[in-house]
């Protein structure tokens, strides 16, 4: 019963990936020059992949960031000290709730082309500027992950901590945070999941990633009909790295759900 | 049993506690002396429960005066003083609130070694001997998931025996089981008792509470309404809410 259920649901994406990679050729063909089209994308795939990789990258960094920062502000954000309760709340509010695109405008008109501290000369590429602003909404949402990981335990966890007089942080440490992190892992991995997708915003702000690269191929090749085929192989890209990922997200889900 | 008894352990003296408008305990005074066992009863509600924990500090008071185990709760503010207070003062809980990451050494181990700072060799001991003592021998390395609502209490006990109190508050430990496993909680409660600790008790079990309590106390919308030895408490209750409470239960 269950093994048929279980093809049937996978069935899709597999026919979607299909779909996309037979579209390549096909949108080649449509152009005057078809062979050339093709073996023009067989030239430059070594070069859009090294944008993909830029893409990771940059993806890997701002979760990493976002997520180191986004842990403190979570915590933050069940304080009994109200000043930094409040000051958590607002942060994670602002950066949840503000548009990606908006921030990393942002980031890079006010962050400066490099910082000067003593003798030191700290550049600021383009690709720092990115994870800065990527980073930014990543800390916002995992802010609200850890927020509610913590808010799922049940209160009587806490209540037993407290009367075997464990202090506060010992409690969220020992007791609290072993069992929330199970589950803020699948919300946690949604999150990358849309940074990743959001990651080629960058090539707005000149990032080399995959997209400014496959700009570049296609000015280079001044082919209209490699259009297609060259966003075509970007879609394809995202979508088999994205994938595993979501799908991982939602065997995972699952398993925490019955524990 | 008066202020001034010299074998008091607590004290509680006119202690009134609201939660916003709801005014849960108005002015409840009682004395329970070294290797007492103390049964509060009463409808829900009643603040019964509030009062439990009031006395190992989890709620703060409004007025009046809590002296446990030679700890004046009511001024405790700190850190330092609370958890020399609920070394002191342990609690087991309805919902048992085992610690379900960890096995159940772990759950015994945990707050003497981390809290108290104890030497873990030594604890260990202790806490195979308490398991022992809570029939559980041999369920050392289980997780709370796998075992019964009535086991998982008496690891509860244990986990709060391994802090060495001298006061054992329970909180309506048995109105989560299973009736065949309520017996097994009882069990380890009286052999508790008849060892001489000092035990309050928050109970809906009438038998048990006339079995075991040397005190019953009732309580009836924040305040005590009565209370007495057991047999004569449950046979010729003074108080028509007593009466008309036993004559609902019994």
């Amino acid at each position: 019963m269950k093994t048929p259920h279980t093809l049937h649901t996978s069935m899709p994406p597999v026919w979607l990936v299909a779909a996309a990679l037979a579209a390549l050729p096909m949108g080649a063909q449509a152009g005057q020059a078809g062979e050339s089209g093709l073996l023009a994308l067989v030239k430059w795939l070594p070069l859009i992949l090294q944008g993909f990789a830029m893409d990771v990258g940059i993806s890997f960094a701002a979760m990493a960031i976002g997520t180191a920062l986004g842990a403190l502000l979570g915590i933050g954000q069940i304080s009994q000290f109200s000043p930094i309760r409040l000051l958590s709340d607002w942060v994670t509010q602002f950066f949840r709730n503000a548009p990606w695109l908006v921030l990393l405008f942002f980031c890079i008109l006010l962050l400066p082309y490099q910082i000067q501290l003593f003798d030191w000369v700290i550049p600021f590429p383009a690709w720092v500027k990115g994870i800065v602003g990527l980073m930014l909404p990543v800390m916002g949402n995992v802010s609200e992950v850890v927020r509610g990981g913590i808010q799922s335990i049940p209160s009587g966890q806490w209540e037993a901590a407290n009367a075997l007089a464990f202090s506060r942080g010992k409690t969220l440490r020992m007791i609290i945070l072993p069992q929330a992190v199970k589950r803020m892992v699948p919300p946690w991995m949604n999150v990358y999941a849309v940074l990743m997708m959001a990651t080629p915003l960058v090539s707005i702000v000149g990032v080399e990633d995959s997209v400014t690269v496959a700009r570049a191929v296609l000015s280079a090749e001044n082919d209209t009909a490699l259009l297609m085929p060259v966003y075509g192989l970007l879609l394809v890209l995202f979508f088999v790295y994205c994938y595993p990922i979501a799908r991982w997200t939602r065997a995972l889900e699952r398993r925490y759900a019955v524990a | 049993m008066t202020q001034n008894d010299q074998n008091a352990i607590v004290h509680v003296d006119n202690v009134t506690k609201a939660f916003g408008d709801n005014q849960v305990l108005r002015g409840v005074s009682m004395t329970v002396r070294k290797g007492e066992a103390v049964a509060l009863i009463g409808p829900s509600g009643s603040g019964k429960s509030t009062l439990l924990r009031c006395i190992n500090g989890l709620v703060p008071i409004d007025s009046g005066q809590i002296h446990a185990a030679g700890h004046a709760v009511h001024t405790l503010k700190g850190n330092a003083g609370r958890i020399a207070l609920r070394k002191d003062v342990c609690m087991v809980f309805q919902q048992y609130n085992l610690f379900p990451h960890m096995n159940v050494l772990k759950n015994i181990m945990l707050a003497p070694v981390e809290v108290l700072k104890q030497d873990p060799d030594e604890v260990r001991e202790r806490a195979v001997a308490l398991l022992a003592k809570v029939r559980l021998t041999g369920k050392e390395d289980a997780y709370p998931g796998h075992l019964s609502g009535g086991q998982q209490q008496r690891v509860a006990i244990a986990r709060a025996l391994a802090m060495r109190p001298s006061v054992m508050l329970f909180d309506e430990v048995t109105a989560a089981l299973d009736p065949e496993t309520v017996k097994e909680v009882l069990h380890t409660i009286r052999d508790l008792v008849q060892e001489g600790m000092t035990c309050i008790l928050v109970t809906h079990e009438m038998g048990f509470a006339r079995e075991v309590a040397h005190q019953v106390y009732f309580t009836d919308r924040g305040l005590i309404v009565e209370h007495g030895a057991p047999a004569e408490f449950f046979d010729s209750p003074k108080d028509p809410r007593t009466q008309e409470f036993l004559g609902h239960v019994l």
